[in-house]
């Protein structure tokens, strides 16, 4: 029976159908519920790893072994991990090997909006792009027998939405997938300059016959109803093609975009005059059409950035403006802000009073601490930078004689994932730098995974608990403060002990997030005396979505507060108060 | 089964159980034959963001995307959220909207001030239900069936009888919490029935 699932679910599906038997992933949106899903089946060995430079090493170590495998990750993460990527195309596969990376146009949950389908390009390794959950699980199965047919690594691009949308899909049967016996191959599998040589002729070679079988896959459809009129499409913009033209137009809807198939666009072209090519973000495959000598409109009407919506294409086509009702409402913004409770708030209020701290800060929920009425951060580059990047600001401060005191602030996941190498050089290279772990013992951000930190694994499984503590202590700093940052005045106490510390100093600064549900949290209420309410107004700079104004005096949202009192601590009047 | 596509387009706040809605919906469409195809963007959801989910149904539907002035009905959780989603409303479009208010950061840090004309707004230009869902629900004993209050009102609305919601509600909410959302279900489309009676007159 047909199902509905969103693109996610069903490339889970495809996977335990497709015979995968390791699966390794690092969380980050919209990405992430491929590997969480994929975890129902047995059959299936899954993991977080510490990061997808590890997932990928990890899933093609696999598939070296003998077994499919899948590395998933989130687009960005394709940048981490994409060394191994690179020098994996050359080398080829035993079991089938699949990278799955999720683009995110219009940035929902992400700091760029980077076009994957580039790396497959640049990498030489061929792409799926699916345009519906259906396909979501019919092409990572086909991905599968690519990768093994052509000894080679496969990308599987999907973005946003098609990730995150649903539609009906009819799972298929289980393949029963024979480990392939494991054989020593040197010459294959060591990537020298000597086996690199051997293996680069053999690149070009695999690159043509991917292109004819580009263009007899049949994933790449052609529909030709019309030879005046027609569109190319890949991806999303498929159905978003199909909703906007004519139904009378031609077609040509493309899934396994790298190598494009030539000979299937040149024959479309020789039989439709006016061609229309349709991609989210970059001209992708408008500029290698155009480099075929065809001529085509492509981003010189549909926008070159943002995701793309039937209401955008038609506009674009036929300077249709959709009025909108202008409402004449003053609207208010509805930006994320910490959740009330998050024990990131904390750390954020103590350290903004210090006027000399520098904050390299980094990617998670704790980015929000940089937003106001907080303002405690000066830079958020990508996940790692945190330590790394405050390195160079305080050489440079040194450098330039300014009188600053440097933090580089972390999340936990965000330590393990490329933090660490931060923290050794700090030590290494005599930095002047304070790292801080917001420890809240969760990938918060993503939807609380577990990460090495938390003493549990994607399977529910105990596992070892990977002190932070531990590993600043063997990288070499002297000393390692450890804090609550829900206790102002702990919190503040050990800022300063950092600061005017002759030692070299890390800080952890360690509370559970409240989201999580595994933890017994002591929640209680807080409520404002009105009658000792001054109206100062300080409990707003906190920044809790709890506390708010109501008839010019403090309240405290009983629906939302946790009784973190970080507010009550905050006030100078003694207005707020635990309720017993 | 009528050959248009129908868009809907469902917005509130992080928290307030959008999806279960939904669920329900898309459930009981595909139940009942249909194509449907479902977004949803909830990456902030968990942090007082504005959360959107578009659902798209009829014979065959390619786009699972709504667009500007595109949607047939938006059913709102809330009042100024439906001021926000009113952009994906054609013109002659419906609007059930939860009167009900939801502190954004900026209001709450006293920077900017919760707009009071969102329903009047509203009102001028489309066709718009409007009351309490979250009233009601304490009335039922559970405030947070809310969100079944509001989809009572929308299965009224969209007149679609061959759709079995019963078990669509039974196949998405625990079984120990049935009964009120059952409740929560009926009432909702009872008030969408008098409002609807209301603008009619
Ligand atoms: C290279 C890369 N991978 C994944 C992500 C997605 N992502 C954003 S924040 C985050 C995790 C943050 O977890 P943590 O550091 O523990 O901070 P928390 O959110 O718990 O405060 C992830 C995985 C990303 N932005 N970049």
């Amino acid at each position: 029976m047909k199902r509905l699932m969103s693109g996610n679910e069903a490339v889970a599906r495809g996977l335990y159908e497709a015979g995968v038997k390791l699966a390794s992933a690092y969380p980050g949106t919209p990405s992430t519920e491929i590997i969480e899903n994929l975890n129902q089946y047995d059959s299936v060995y899954s993991e977080w790893a510490p990061n997808e430079k590890v997932a990928v090493e990890v899933a093609y170590g696999a598939s070296i072994a003998g077994v499919r495998s899948v590395a998933i990750m989130k687009h960005v993460g394709l940048n981490v991990a994409a060394d191994p990527i690179f020098n994996a195309v050359y080398d080829g596969v035993e079991g089938g090997f699949v990278i799955i990376s999720a683009d995110d146009p219009s940035m929902h949950s992400s700091q760029n909006e980077q076009d994957n389908r580039h790396y497959a390009r640049a990498a030489k390794m061929p792409m799926f792009e699916p345009s519906d959950s259906q396909e979501c699980l019919d092409m990572i199965r086909e991905a599968f027998e690519v990768s093994e047919r052509f000894d080679t690594p496969v990308f599987f691009r999907m973005t946003t939405r098609i990730c995150h949308s649903k539609s009906l899909v009819e799972p298929g049967d289980v393949l029963e997938i024979e480990a392939i016996p494991y054989k020593k191959n040197p010459a294959k599998y060591i990537s020298s300059p000597g086996n690199a040589m051997v293996h680069r002729p053999l690149l070009e070679q695999r690159l043509l016959a991917l292109a004819d079988y580009s263009d007899k896959s049949e994933f790449n459809r052609v529909e030709i109803n019309n030879t005046n009129f027609g569109v190319i499409a890949s991806g999303i913009s498929v159905q978003i093609a199909r909703e906007v033209f004519p139904s009378d137009y031609s077609f040509l809807s493309l899934a396994f975009t790298y190598p494009l198939p030539k000979k299937l666009i040149h024959s479309f072209a020789e039989q439709v005059d006016e061609i229309y090519v349709l991609e989210e973000v970059d001209p992708f495959m408008e500029e290698q059409i155009k480099a075929l000598g065809i001529e085509v409109r492509g981003k010189d009407i549909f926008p070159k950035m943002f995701e793309l919506n039937p209401a955008i294409v038609r506009e674009c086509l036929r300077g249709e403006k959709q009025e909108l009702s202008d409402l004449d409402v003053d609207m208010v913004a509805r930006p994320p802000s910490l959740c009330p409770g998050c024990p990131h708030r904390g750390f954020f209020y103590s350290i903004r009073k210090k006027k000399k701290a520098v904050i390299a800060g980094d990617i998670g929920c704790y980015t929000l601490g940089g937003s106001e009425p907080l303002s405690a951060i000066d830079s958020v580059i990508c996940m790692g930078a945190g330590f790394s990047a405050a390195m160079g600001m305080s050489k440079a401060f040194e450098l330039s004689g300014e009188d600053k005191v440097v933090f580089g602030v972390v999340g936990d996941s965000t330590f393990f994932h490329s933090g660490i190498t931060g923290a050794i050089e700090i030590i290494y290279n005599k930095g002047r730098v304070i790292p801080v772990v917001l420890d809240n013992s969760t990938t918060s951000m993503t939807g609380q995974q577990d990460n090495p930190g938390t003493g549990r694994t994607l399977s529910g499984e105990i596992a070892e608990k990977i002190s932070i503590e531990a590993i600043f202590r063997a990288v070499g700093y002297e000393k390692v403060i450890t804090v609550d940052p829900q206790d102002l005045t702990a919190m503040e106490a050990a800022i300063d002990e950092a600061i005017d510390s002759d030692q070299t100093c890390a800080m952890i600064v360690r509370r559970p997030c409240v989201l999580l549900k595994n933890v017994e949290h002591d929640f209680k209420l807080c409520e404002v005396d009105r009658d000792l309410c001054t109206s100062c107004r300080r409990c707003l700079q906190v920044g809790c979505m709890a506390i708010y104004y109501v008839d010019d005096k403090a309240y405290i949202d009983p629906g939302l507060c946790t009784g973190c009192t970080v507010c009550m601590q905050v006030c100078n009047f003694d207005a707020i108060h635990i309720v017993e | 089964m009528s050959e248009a596509v129908k868009s809907i387009v469902l917005i509130g706040v992080g928290g307030q159980g959008t999806i279960l809605v939904s669920n329900v919906l898309t459930s009981a469409l595909v139940a009942a034959g249909y194509d449907v195809k479902m977004s949803e963007i909830h990456g902030m959801a968990q942090r007082g963001g504005s959360v959107s989910t578009q659902i798209r149904y009829g014979q065959k539907v390619y786009s699972p995307l709504i667009g500007a002035g595109e949607a047939d009905l938006l059913l709102a959780f809330e009042r100024m959220e439906a001021v926000r989603g009113a952009a994906y409303l054609k013109e002659d479009a419906l609007i059930i909207v939860n009167d009900y208010a939801i502190v954004p950061p900026p209001v709450a840090s006293g920077k900017a001030s919760y707009p009071d004309n969102c329903i009047e707004a509203l009102s001028n230009k489309f066709k718009v239900i409007s009351f309490n869902a979250a009233r009601v629900a304490e009335e039922l004993g559970n405030s947070r069936v809310m969100n079944v209050v509001l989809l009572g009102a929308m299965a009224e609305v969209l007149q679609l009888d061959s759709l079995d919601w019963d078990t669509a509600l039974k196949e998405n909410v625990p079984e120990l919490f049935i009964e009120t959302n059952q409740k929560a279900f009926k009432r909702g489309r009872e008030l969408a029935r008098s409002e609807e009676k209301a603008y009619e007159a």
